[in-house]
């Protein structure tokens, strides 16, 4: 078992014939993903490849029975993209871009939301469940089929998360990279839902960052929701306060958002904590016993 | 993206939000012509820079003779203001505000935000506006009234109301309240706005509703489709350091300590900073060269880490996903041989191509030190930064 994704998934690929799309298109298929075509408008009827090419999501649906996307298209046709993903019949929808408007989310978010599909990102590295399915743009070669869930906020921390349980040959069985944007698709919350109850995980990694209250709130989650073990490292300890204007992004936050508040509420809702992005492997062998 | 109060104001007016007439000036001359222009015998002088605390900090003054108006041009263009909002070398001023006076009865609190929590626009409202409005929403969140905009739906005038009555606000400035409100959630939301704020919304001795200050921030993600509001960007505002490195897509913040730092990705750029403070080292910034960093991106990243003076070792921490470290390693020859670096540089490479790239740096002759972990690097650049490296 394994959360999102396996080896049965069906994916296509929106922004299909674009450079990064086709970079990391060709990386997927080699990892073994099952990817059924891609989509861009106005080369329907081409292949790119060795895939078909289609016009629509609505047309790869109909033609393919895929569930899953992927989307490499620019920042400013992302909106139109998922939406199109969303209404069209995708269940996981996957957005890698980066720098979307955030006022384009809010609504994205809410449409997604209303239609009952999983949208992971923007802005993220995407998911990967190791030795079965690639939906993303991270290295396969660091994953480790195994027993540890990974959730980040960042991309490269993902990474060192991964590399470091891999080292140790604890392995993964998915890893889930939300984003850092202020208006992700699916939060820690989503997916500690989803580990928790996927038989194979025995353990999870959460990292975070600085910013927003996020962390807190999966720290209210994982108090009385999950009962596996979980690790977490809070990027940003060290990161200045920096300019600001005005108060209004104060009083949103309540006071919080600052690393060391993100570290006490993980605390003390059990989580194991580690102050180093070089020691969550260490963490989960301590919290484990493994 | 900030704007400056004025400009913020102007937008005020293209949505049918109250403002004091006000014209900003870039003179003494040009102040005392505003003056004149607006008339009246009271004005306010306001100095026009990103960041708020400005009238704690002697940069906003009420003044009832043209001759103060000329003064406070003369004491403060060319200047800066230093507030608690601002690092030591404050913001430089090059314009300042002339408006008409206000009787204010009562300052009240407007905001709009969005609020990653509910996901959701949010509008704040409170009676209690003015400098202190952190500390009241610290210590009396209750005072804090809020209202989400749905994002499907928009916003009406009930919201509005709603907002009026919990401000105890009368029927006329109930009414008034809504072309405010409505002004403020179309201009973010068709403006692309992250921060709104008006602090302080006064009720004048009049009774009517008007915004006294007002502070805009912009999403940069959405400049591409907000071409006018791009023209009002004040590069003066803004650290030279991190405008040289957005030009080049890199995201970079100044610190006071002596590692150079060169990450891919926001979070891992952290961790690095992180790491090195937790071996007793002290980072110089916060640099993300991104997904796509190439050789010219990477010689870029170079010249800004080091054109800081205090930088006496540099650490490449590259976990490759997007990137490929043996671009990254072309990048790093290419900008160490054509500038001539003296500094040790510490380089850890991760991932894609990780093994190509480390090939090509102990292929190279110059002041490399490569490590193959995290924990490695943060060591080794420690050691170099205290001259504790052989």
């Amino acid at each position: 078992m394994s959360i999102l994704i396996d080896r049965n998934t069906k994916v296509i690929c929106q922004g299909f014939t674009g450079d990064q799309a086709t970079q990391h298109c060709i990386q997927c298929i080699e990892y073994g993903t099952d990817l059924v075509g891609g989509v861009t408008p106005g080369k329907g009827g081409q292949t790119h490849l060795d895939l078909p090419v289609f016009d629509s999501v609505s047309e790869a649906v109909d033609q393919t029975g895929v569930t899953a996307s992927i989307i490499f298209v620019p920042a400013r046709f992302c909106k139109a993209s998922i939406l199109e993903a969303a209404e069209s019949g995708i269940s996981l929808i996957i957005c890698i871009t980066e720098g979307i408007p955030t006022i384009d989310m809010l609504e994205v978010k809410a449409r997604c939301d209303s239609l009952g599909v999983r949208l992971i990102g923007p802005n993220c590295p995407g998911i990967i469940t190791p030795g079965e399915c690639k939906m993303g743009i991270m290295p396969g070669n660091i994953h480790l089929p195994g027993k540890v869930g990974v959730i980040s906020r960042s991309g490269t921390l993902t990474y060192e998360a991964v590399k470091q349980t891999s080292d140790l040959g604890f392995g993964q069985t998915s890893c889930v990279g939300i984003g850092g944007d202020p208006i992700p698709g699916s939060s820690f919350i989503d997916i500690l839902g989803l580990f928790q109850n996927d038989p194979l995980t025995e353990a999870i990694v959460m990292v975070g960052e600085i910013g927003g209250t996020a962390e807190e709130a999966a720290a209210e989650f994982i108090k009385s929701n999950v009962n596996k073990p979980v690790v977490s490292y809070i990027a940003g300890v060290t990161a200045p306060a920096g300019k600001r204007m005005g108060h209004a992004g104060a009083i949103i936050a309540g006071g919080k958002g600052t690393a060391e508040d993100k570290f006490r509420a993980l605390e003390a809702a059990g989580v194991y904590t580690v102050k180093s992005p070089a020691e969550i492997g260490k963490g989960i062998a301590e919290v484990t016993g493994w | 993206m900030n704007l400056h109060e004025y400009q913020a104001k102007q937008l005020f007016r293209e949505f049918n939000i109250a403002v004091s007439d006000g014209v900003a000036a870039s003179s003494a001359e040009e102040a005392e012509k505003a003056a004149l222009l607006i008339g009246g015998s009271k004005w306010v002088v306001k100095a026009q820079v990103h960041a708020g605390g400005r009238g704690k900090a002697g940069g906003v003054e009420i003044v009832d003779d043209i001759s103060q108006v000329k003064a406070f041009a003369n004491k403060w263009l060319g200047k800066s203001l230093v507030t608690f909002q601002t690092d030591e070398k404050g913001q430089p001023i090059n314009k300042i505000l002339v408006e008409s006076c206000t009787d204010i009865a009562n300052e009240l609190y407007l905001g709009a935000v969005i609020d990653r929590a509910s996901q959701r626009l949010v509008v704040m409202a409170s009676t209690e506006g003015g400098v202190n409005i952190e500390e009241v929403a610290e210590e009396t969140p209750e005072k804090i009234f809020k209202i989400a905009v749905d994002p499907i739906k928009g916003t009406n005038d009930l919201d509005a109301d709603e907002l009026s009555n919990l401000l105890s606000l009368n029927e006329l400035q109930k009414s008034q309240f809504r072309y405010i409100y409505r002004g403020i959630v179309n201009l973010f939301l068709e403006k692309d706005l992250a921060l709104l704020e008006v602090n302080p919304l006064v009720i004048t001795e009049e009774g009517d509703l008007l915004c006294l200050d007002a502070k805009i921030n912009i999403d940069s993600n959405a400049l591409y489709r907000q071409e006018a509001l791009t023209l009002m960007r004040d590069p003066s505002q803004e650290d030279e350091r991190e405008v040289k490195a957005a030009e080049w897509d890199l995201s970079y913040v100044a610190l006071d300590g002596n590692i150079g730092c060169m990450v891919n990705g926001a979070g891992l750029a952290m961790g690095t900073m992180d790491i090195i403070k937790l071996h007793g080292g002290e980072p110089a910034n916060f640099l993300d060269v991104g997904g796509t960093a190439d050789s010219k991106r990477v010689s870029e990243a170079f010249k800004i880490i080091l054109s800081d003076e205090s930088v006496n070792t540099v650490l490449i921490n590259i976990f490759g996903g997007i990137v490929r470290c043996d671009v990254i390693a072309d990048g790093i020859v290419e900008a160490l041989t054509v500038m001539g670096v003296s500094v040790p540089v510490v380089v850890r490479l991760e991932g894609n191509n990780a093994q190509l790239g480390l090939k090509k740096l102990d292929e190279c002759d110059l002041n490399i030190i490569p490590a193959s972990s995290l924990e490695e690097a943060a060591d080794l650049a420690v050691k170099a930064s205290k001259g504790d490296l052989k």
